[in-house]
């Protein structure tokens, strides 16, 4: 991980990504079409990169969890709370930055609890945060009374759908992420200590890695990427849904991780490639809506879309390959 | 229930499990009632102050927790006219008054949080004692709360069903009970005698006024319409769509060109029309966008707004439903039409009930409420404020 050489970017995860931007191409010869417009990128490129951002800020965080050997399910229902909670403050009187604040901090406070449910407490991670995933959506109802809590205020409409250098505010803000994120985990030790934690947790423990502060840490910070997700969800409708915001989209997190290559069994993670299979998601998601296909397909194209690509990425798929390698290899010597 | 009750044993009788007696101690038998369980243990007042006090803290912090004082001041309201009724109550005089029982789905839409507070606002202003359960979105909270309610002796119960199936028994019981069950805004799949009527709007027709105004709209000019369904298979969004497409049959210059789901909420509802705007040559080929709910019309609007079009003239916006904030972009120019899905199912229920209760009146089996047309001629601001205090 310590250079990125043409052999690293050219894997299953980027094919993948450009043979569905090219299938949406050729469905509709207007995709790769940019323009300039409001000072602002326009085009179904750029919707891609935007509705794709807060999964793939959800990913990241994921991503981080699921390499502890953990899973964080309750990213959606943080989502939601979030967005209740930045937008009854803004609608209460309080300044945008404020309410930005309030709802980060009700993000961290649940990643906490999931973390002291799963490292303290020893509860299995899937059941651990299942609670939350339950129980925060019911706290969002509960703070916007079950209504869609519309709101004016420029900051968080800002962050929702502004927009700098000419990229959408989600996608600057995805992409900052991301680059802290990787830079934290592989500069330092600390994604060292991820995958330890992962692969045996005893024996991390054993060696010295204080696993249950990593683990309350790792959970955290899928909470503040959920917290800046529901933000952003918010932001970009101008009102806090909390009957639809992030619903289920803690599946797409975990899917998007697993495209990513990450394993669901610990210890093997990248950030950039789980953004990258946010981003498939996504392109299948824009590409189904201007394909102009009945949307009784839409599940259905979705799901062989997926199959596919993680068949490809199966072991058995990488002898194949690896057969055919060799031989090719083993021919022109 | 069981562990408190040991811990309160042990409260009782310090002495722990396998502690040998000291000489002279005697041993005191816990009274236990026919069913194994310690009798009277019911003399702990502090306990019964705890729960009040709990119990008024989550009223208080409940459903209002911004505005603590309103809710107080409203819990103080309740109370003094639950004392009221107490004494009106002894005093024989409204004997005649109705309890009805009102088992409602949940909290999943503005729209539902609507109608439960106009089923509030209709029992109090028909001098109706109203028995409120939220089922949670589980048919078996209903099925538990409309046994309650039977229990209770209510003389009618309202039901918004969460699912179609599954009602034969409970609906059966309410029967030889004699007591009469209305349905709400959705339908059963069952025997039409398990209920006296179901009170319901006519899905298609909704449809149908929508593409009636946007036939009366365009006239004879060419109009290319966008369609964001609902979710896919859900009644709603196939009643709708239905009752578009009759309405605009007869007129080949309006057709549906791109049609997806935007699962009945704002996001979707923006992404798809996003993706709508870039493959109808960013937005320039679109002449109308009629969307299935107004919470994926408001997602619509802005989107077209972030497409540099003007929504309501460049792009004409219709959908169903009549939220609050579709009124508020109306006002502001940017809807054209929506039509209502009332929220106020319980007054016709009410009506049709009163008339049971006097003569036995029989109401007729399926009670279809208004579809009305709202247009920016019809006070979008006023509506939208007035809409507000419904909960929306």
């Amino acid at each position: 991980m310590t250079r990125i050489s043409f052999g690293r970017i050219l894997n299953t995860q980027t094919i993948a990504l450009v043979s569905v931007l090219l299938l949406n191409w050729i469905l509709f010869p207007g995709f790769f079409k940019i323009e300039w417009q409001d000072g602002r990128l326009f085009g179904s490129l750029i919707d891609v990169l935007n509705r794709g951002a807060p999964v793939a800020i959800l990913a990241i965080g994921m991503t981080a969890v699921i390499a502890t050997k953990g899973v964080d399910l309750s990213v959606g229902a943080v989502m939601a709370m979030s967005g209740a909670v930045a937008a009854t403050l803004v609608v209460a009187g309080y300044s945008g930055p404020v309410a930005v604040g309030g709802a980060l901090a009700v993000g961290l406070a649940c990643g906490l609890w999931n973390g002291i449910l799963v490292a303290v407490l020893d509860i299995q991670p899937i059941i651990a945060t299942l609670v939350l995933m339950v129980a925060g959506r019911g706290i969002a109802q509960l703070i916007t009374e079950g209504s869609i809590v519309t709101f004016s205020d420029p900051t968080l409409i800002f962050i929702g759908t502004g927009s700098f250098l000419g990229m959408p505010m989600p996608v600057v803000i995805a992409f900052a992420l991301m680059v802290l994120v990787t830079l934290a985990v592989r500069k330092t030790a600390i994604g060292l200590f991820i995958e330890a934690v992962g692969i045996n947790r005893s024996a991390a423990t054993l060696a010295g890695i204080r696993s249950r502060l990593l683990l309350i840490s790792v959970y955290s910070v899928s909470g503040l990427c959920a917290a800046i997700a529901g933000i952003i969800v918010a932001g970009d409708i101008r009102g806090a849904d909390a009957n639809n915001a992030g619903l289920w989209l803690e599946l797409d997190a975990i899917l998007a991780a697993v495209i990513g290559g990450t394993s669901l069994l610990g210890g093997r993670f990248s950030i950039p490639m789980s953004v990258i299979g946010a981003l498939i998601i996504q392109a299948m998601n824009t590409g189904i809506l201007v394909s102009g296909y009945p949307p009784e397909f839409n599940l259905v194209v979705k799901a062989g879309i997926i199959t596919v690509i993680l068949m490809i990425q199966s072991p058995l798929a990488g002898q194949v390959l690896g057969f055919f390698g060799r031989k090719k290899s083993g021919a022109s010597r | 229930m069981r562990v408190s009750r040991y811990r309160q044993s042990l409260a009782d009788n310090p002495r722990p499990f396998g502690s040998p007696l000291y000489a002279g101690q005697s041993v005191e038998m816990p009274i236990l009632s026919r069913n194994g369980e310690p009798a009277q243990r019911r003399s702990r007042p502090y306990l019964h102050i705890i729960v009040l006090m709990l119990s008024t803290l989550h009223a208080v912090l409940g459903r209002n927790a911004a505005r603590p004082r309103e809710k107080i001041l409203s819990i103080l309201k309740k109370l003094a006219l639950a004392a009221g009724i107490a004494t009106a109550l002894s005093s024989a005089a409204m004997a005649a008054d109705m309890t009805v029982g009102f088992s409602q789905i949940g909290s999943e839409s503005g729209w539902r949080a609507a109608e439960t507070s106009v089923t509030k606002q209709q029992a109090e202003s028909r001098g109706i004692n109203l028995k409120f359960a939220d089922a949670q979105q589980k048919q078996e909270n209903q099925i538990k709360a409309i046994r309650g309610f039977i229990a209770q002796g209510v003389d009618a119960i309202l039901v918004a069903p969460v699912v179609a199936t599954g009602w034969e028994d409970v609906l059966s019981e309410a029967k030889e009970a004699k007591i009469p069950v209305i349905l709400l805004d959705r339908g059963i799949d069952g025997p039409e005698d398990l209920y006296l009527t179901s009170v319901a709007s006519d899905q298609v027709k909704e449809g149908k006024v929508a593409g009636d105004w946007l036939v009366g709209t365009v006239k004879d000019k060419d109009c290319r319409v966008v369609e964001l369904q609902g979710t896919v298979g859900s009644t709603p969004a196939i009643n709708r769509k239905k009752g578009f497409e009759e309405a605009i049959a007869g007129h080949s210059n309006i057709s549906i060109v791109r049609s997806q789901t935007g699962d009945f909420t704002r996001s979707k509802g923006k992404e798809v029309m996003e993706g709508f705007l870039k493959a109808e040559n960013g937005g320039k080929n679109i002449c109308a966008v009629y969307a299935h709910n107004d919470d994926m019309a408001v997602g619509a609007i802005q989107a077209i707004k972030d497409a540099g079009l003007k929504p309501g003239t460049d792009i004409l916006v219709v959908s169903i439903d009549g939220v609050p904030d579709l009124f508020s972009a109306m006002a502001a120019g940017e809807a054209n039409a929506t039509v209502e899905l009332t929220p106020n199912m319980a007054g016709p229920a009410f009506d049709a009930l009163a008339a049971y209760k006097k003569d036995g009146t029989m109401p007729p089996k399926f009670i279809i409420t208004e579809s009305k047309l709202y247009t920016p001629a019809d006070d979008p601001k006023g509506e939208a404020e007035r809409r507000k205090s419904l909960g929306y």
